[in-house]
């Protein structure tokens, strides 16, 4: 029901737009004949765009709250997507499975260089994602350094090849064993601290790193990088440059479902059980016995080693790295593919972090208005689907017992 | 069973707990009573290794738990209520329970207990796909029981349980309680307000002032002393 309430709400909103966009949209300073332009004609525009529009919204915000009225609250289908329910029918699982198999490994034939030199970059973050997962997803640790772990990694390789010449499959667990170890180096100072405390100092964290590698010339070679990083071997065989990538391209398939698998063991371990304790009350996850140092500790060191090995891929792939790789800005990026995706749930996961590094590639046309759609996205999603893309969903612990009900 | 002697605890400068001596034998229910700010949370706190004492020594089966981890001090069979149920809001009622028996590694018997503990609260298990921040307060102070008891504790320390309940509820809780000590024989030291009820389901009481024990009686002699009704009862 269109209530006059409805629209009179809709008419404000649109006169306050008129006049918030009214410096940049009104008037415009003709600087060669220095006269003032007055353009009307895009104030009715605006106005008439922004009735529609918070017409809708209001609309849609009414239909969020009867559908959730109208809603069970002991039934919790509402957090299952349509994708969850498609998965879960045998007969769309297992063609699907083969599709995504066939197409996964038929990708470097059918695409371009630089198609999959964006698709390793994805995949880099789809590790990155998972890793950060485990603190803020499951461990429920805002952490806003994360990139500082990720630096860690690619400088591990970088100055390790740098001196003592070593091998990028010895860097591999090198580099995940120092994030961690930095991981750690980071976990006991902020053991007592939680929620915004704990982001600030992260935060700084992830600042501190980065303004070392800037400052410190002799150790790290400063804003000018550390170049000529040599690519993945293979059995030393000689590649070319299209070899290296389609080569590079199945190794990042093979570590991102090495970490699918990993994280998903730890999910539903003992130790994952834990994590989403500390998550949901830390009184009660004292109460029950769990150790939170040590359970907070593991969470970042865990997560810390995707990062390390993500940032030794990264400098692999590029060959060359520099701190301006690793800014604040990185950070955002992965706890926003984490928020957007589904905090805790793989698959979403996944899907945060294919459709936002993927699609700023491919609408490279609007990049001028990229932060514009990424914070409307955001905030849409926040609404709509609090729970992100793909939701969580626990692996439920079945009951054998006899049903008392 | 467990033997608080001349316990001091410190919140930095500030003194919460003077020289208190509790003891609890096997199979009792004993109450702390007292009013706001008394010390009766603390003591519980310091018992369980959230807040450690400044000095005194805590004895749990003849052994000392002073300075432990709160992890192993529930590994050695003290589980708590937190005051203000603290349940986890997010995870469903069966998976709570389950986080009761974190520290346990026989599946079969946990299945068991769990069962029991469905028969005991068939409230639970009705709802034991619900979240837990679902539940009224009166079903989450039953959840935040049954939680502890998942982890079979030898002594059980209860904060608070009638805080935010209907009075009708609060009775059911107090038989709970009552039940839970006479069908698993656990020891239960009760944290609470509400005197009147509490020392009528306890063995004995300490009644608790400004962070010391002034008084300690059987719980029949606590109900009748003139002080203690004036103070606690309002009568």
């Amino acid at each position: 029901m269109v209530t006059l309430e409805e629209i009179k709400k809709s008419f404000l909103a649109s006169i306050w737009f008129m006049f918030l966009t009214f410096p940049i949209m009104v008037i415009r300073v003709n600087t060669v004949q220095n006269e003032i332009e007055w353009r009307w004609k895009n104030m009715i525009l605006i106005g008439i765009a922004s009735f529609i529009l918070s017409f809708f919204w209001r609309n849609l915000f009414r239909q969020k709250i009867k559908k959730g009225k109208q809603k069970d609250p002991s039934e919790n289908t509402e957090k299952i997507s349509i994708f969850q329910k498609v998965l879960k029918e045998k007969k769309y699982y297992y063609p699907g499975t083969v599709a995504l198999c066939f197409f996964v490994t038929g990708f470097p034939l059918l695409f371009s260089l630089y198609q999959i030199n964006i698709m390793i970059t994805a995949l880099i973050y789809v590790m990155l994602g998972l890793g950060l997962n485990i603190v803020v997803g499951l461990a429920g640790l805002l952490d806003l350094g994360y990139v500082a772990f990720y630096a860690v990694g690619a400088y591990s390789y970088a100055l390790l090849h740098y001196h003592f010449g070593i091998g990028f499959w010895t860097a591999l667990p090198l580099g995940g064993l120092l994030s961690a170890l930095f991981g750690i180096l980071l976990g006991y100072p902020v053991l007592r601290l939680r929620g915004d405390y704990l982001a600030i100092v992260t935060l700084g964290f992830g600042e501190i790193i980065r303004l070392i590698l800037e400052n410190w010339n002799e150790f790290s070679f400063g804003p000018s990088g550390i170049a000529n990083i040599p690519r993945p071997g293979f059995f030393g065989i000689k590649m070319s440059l299209e070899g290296h990538t389609i080569y590079l391209y199945y190794l990042m398939i093979l570590l991102v479902l090495f970490t699918i698998f990993v994280v998903n063991r730890l999910q539903n371990s003992r130790i994952g059980r834990a994590w989403i304790a500390l998550r949901e009350d830390e009184i009660a996850c004292q109460a029950m016995g769990i150790d939170k140092a040590k359970t907070k500790l593991t969470a970042f060191a865990l997560g810390a080693t995707w990062a390390g090995m993500g940032g030794v891929i990264f400098a692999a792939k590029t060959t060359f790295i520099n701190p301006a790789s690793f800014t604040i800005w990185e950070s955002i990026i992965i706890l926003c593919i984490v928020v957007l995706g589904g905090m805790g749930s793989i698959l979403g996961v996944i899907s945060g972090a294919m459709i936002l590094i993927l699609l700023p590639e491919y609408l490279r046309a609007f990049s001028e208005y990229r932060m514009l759609i990424f914070g409307v996205v955001l905030v849409v999603m926040m609404i709509f689907r609090p729970g992100g893309i793909i939701p969580d969903i626990r692996r439920a612990y079945k009951y054998k017992g006899k049903e008392t009900h | 069973m467990l033997k608080l002697i001349d316990v001091q605890t410190h919140y930095g400068k500030i003194q919460a707990l003077r020289d208190i001596n509790i003891e609890i034998h096997q199979g009792e229910i004993i109450t702390l009573i007292g009013a706001n700010g008394a010390g009766k949370s603390t003591t519980l706190m310091t018992t369980c290794g959230i807040v450690p004492p400044s000095s005194g020594d805590i004895l749990f089966n003849g052994k000392s738990i002073v300075h432990m981890n709160p992890n192993k001090i529930v590994a050695m069979g003290i589980s708590q209520v937190p005051e203000g149920r603290h349940i986890f809001p997010y995870l469903s009622v069966k998976e709570n329970l389950d986080m009761g028996a974190f520290l346990r590694d026989d599946t079969v018997q946990i299945r068991k207990d769990m069962d029991h503990i469905f028969e005991m609260f068939p409230i639970l298990a009705e709802r034991q796909h619900q979240q837990g921040g679902t539940l009224s307060g009166g079903e989450q102070q039953m959840l935040a029981i049954s939680r502890a008891l998942m982890a079979k504790p030898k002594l059980l320390l209860l904060d608070e349980p009638s805080l935010g309940l209907a009075p009708i509820i609060v009775r059911q809780i107090f038989d709970i309680i009552k039940k839970v000590n006479q069908e698993n024989n656990t020891t239960i030291f009760l944290v609470e307000q509400n005197a009147n009820l509490a020392l009528k389901v306890a063995d004995r009481g300490y009644v608790m002032e400004n962070g010391r024990i002034t008084l300690t009686d059987s719980a029949g002699n606590l109900l009748a002393n003139d002080d203690v009704r004036k103070a606690y009862l309002g009568i």
